[in-house]
């Protein structure tokens, strides 16, 4: 199991822009986190983010038919460019 | 001119292995060349992807253990009943070519304005993006005190040993070995634990700025470790390694 | 298409014809992927529940054990491509479950640990094709394979086959459930390489 570092290429495709800093604060418990240190899980059907605190779903990624269908209900928001130093 | 991200999608495109070097028993690092290479930041990573005849594809992300300004080059680590990294570090040899996207990563980064008393801590290959950060380091002349703590195995484990053992003005190297010691080892021979980081970490007066990169337990204990001592959450981040799910 | 020369991804050896479904490659290795954190549930509290309406029935870990259970070798087939053939497994099959309950419905919807779900219709977990398997390759199933039990309905993709398997819901719909929701296939039949909805 890996963190949002992991998945940068995937979010860059997905976003258009650099995500990993981006912060997110998760839809079940509250918790606002760079994406960076979310976990991840990848290889299977679809790449799983979880939220580190809780292990809620924050967002599902599957690639179907060569398009990248993106479920990100399980964050209440998700803001991106937050960090620069 | 300064470094900024560019906002433009990133394709992939191929890359040329122009040599290979065997860190260790199970580690080679990929010299690189790329018809469009935009200079990456200390800490990135490329993602790599390679295609069986069949059409079957697999893609990893792999830090980039070389500093900005130099030939781009990954460090790979072989896992066991990896899909990737036996390929990676068995079978490609010069010449061959690959597929990467990148550089990618805003987070897990150090650029020498951001300053600061640095510590970075390395489990096993979590050391690769933590060597660029310190080649970067000496190239831009950054005079901000360094200082790395290193997990490995043994020491046949340990990565960039040579390099490691000549640091530059300012850098200090601190190792611990968790399975075996040589003969005569006087330093570290056990996990990180709260002790050890207390022993060795910058005082968190100094407002350092922390790297942990590593395998999730190493990661979640050194980080959790260095809040404890008082480092800012926010001045301790984090990069797990691991496999990706294959067994 | 940039071939990588000589990358052959997981270990791989031939298959004979007509053993292996579409698109898919043989292998030796068993990959671990998972949707989320590996749950550790004590046998003490873990039960088997299939639930019809207001009424649950359910079994203890011991009481499961009690029951007849079998030894199955058959092929899987993961929608991520990978089949692996020969694997054995004990389980009790479902149907000695569904025997015990009342109640019929044309579909199910099997729960688990950590949230994950999977909807099956009901003659595809009965005579014969499905079990709550608790030990693979001899040894008790080890968690990070869906230890202590998991679904095993190896006729289909096996994103069906549901890890920490807890029980079934008895339904009268066809409910997508986790990977069904996101886009995958609600019945999903590896020879008619039913990956997505709508395939």
């Amino acid at each position: 199991m890996l963190d949002g570092n992991a998945i940068g290429g995937l979010l860059l495709d997905v976003f258009g822009t650099e995500m990993t800093a981006a912060e997110g604060v998760c839809g079940h418990c509250g918790t606002p986190g760079v994406l960076a240190e979310c976990e991840v899980y990848l290889g299977g059907p679809g790449t799983i983010v979880r939220c580190r605190t809780c292990k809620g779903l924050q967002m599902v990624f599957v690639e179907i038919g060569g398009v990248t269908c993106v479920d990100l209900s399980g964050l209440s928001s998700l803001t991106a460019g937050g960090l620069t130093t | 001119m300064a470094r900024t991200a560019v906002r433009r999608r990133l394709s992939w495109q191929l890359a040329t292995v122009t040599g290979v070097v065997d860190e260790t028993p199970r580690v080679r690092t990929l010299l690189l060349e790329l018809d469009d290479w935009q200079e990456h930041v200390a800490g990135q990573h490329l993602d790599v992807r390679l295609t069986a005849d069949d059409g079957y594809r697999a893609a990893r992300a792999y830090s980039i253990a070389s500093a900005p300004g130099e030939p781009p080059s990954i460090t790979v680590e072989r896992l066991e009943d990896g899909e990737v990294s036996p390929y990676l570090t068995e079978v490609v040899r010069a010449g061959d070519q690959f597929e990467v996207r990148g550089p990618i990563g805003g987070y897990f980064v150090w650029r020498p304005e951001d300053g600061g008393a640095l510590f970075i801590a390395a489990g096993g290959s979590g050391v690769v993006p933590l060597r660029a950060m310190l080649r970067e380091r000496r190239q831009s002349a950054s005079t901000a005190p360094a200082k790395l703590l290193y997990s490995s195995r043994s020491i046949d484990d340990v990565i960039y040993r040579t390099e490691l053992g000549e640091p530059d003005h300012g850098v200090e190297i601190v190792h611990t070995l968790t399975r075996s010691q040589p003969e005569g080892w006087t330093g570290y021979a056990r996990r990180v634990d709260a002790e050890l980081l207390r022993e060795v970490a910058w005082p968190s007066e100094d407002d350092p700025r922390a790297f942990v990169c590593g395998p999730t337990s190493f990661v979640e204990t050194v980080s959790a470790g260095l809040v404890e001592l008082g480092y800012a959450p926010s001045n301790v981040r984090t990069e797990r390694f691991g496999a990706t799910g294959g067994r | 298409m940039s071939v990588s020369r000589d990358f052959r991804g997981r270990r791989r050896h031939e298959a004979e014809p007509g053993r292996l479904p579409p698109g898919q490659y043989v292998t030796d290795d068993f990959p671990v992927l998972s949707a989320g954190p590996t749950p550790h549930t004590s046998l003490d509290e873990w039960t088997f529940a299939i639930r019809a309406g207001e009424e649950s029935t359910t079994w203890t870990w011991q009481e499961l054990q009690a029951l007849p259970s079998e030894t199955i070798t058959t092929d899987v087939h993961c929608v991520t491509r990978w089949s692996k053939f020969d694997t054995t497994w004990q389980g009790v099959s479902l149907d000695v479950l569904l025997e015990a309950v009342d109640q019929d419905a044309p579909y199910v919807l099997a729960f688990c640990d950590g949230g994950y779900t999977t909807n099956l219709p009901i003659e595809d977990v009965t005579d014969g094709k499905a079990w709550v398997a608790f030990a693979y390759d001899g040894e008790p199933l080890e968690p990070e394979h869906g230890g202590p039990a998991r679904l095993l309905v190896p006729h289909l993709y096996f994103w069906k086959s549901a890890k920490w398997v807890r029980g079934l819901v008895l339904r009268d719909e066809d409910e997508p459930g986790f990977w069904e929701t996101y886009g995958y296939h609600m019945y999903g039949d590896p020879w008619r390489e039913q990956r997505y909805a709508g395939d």
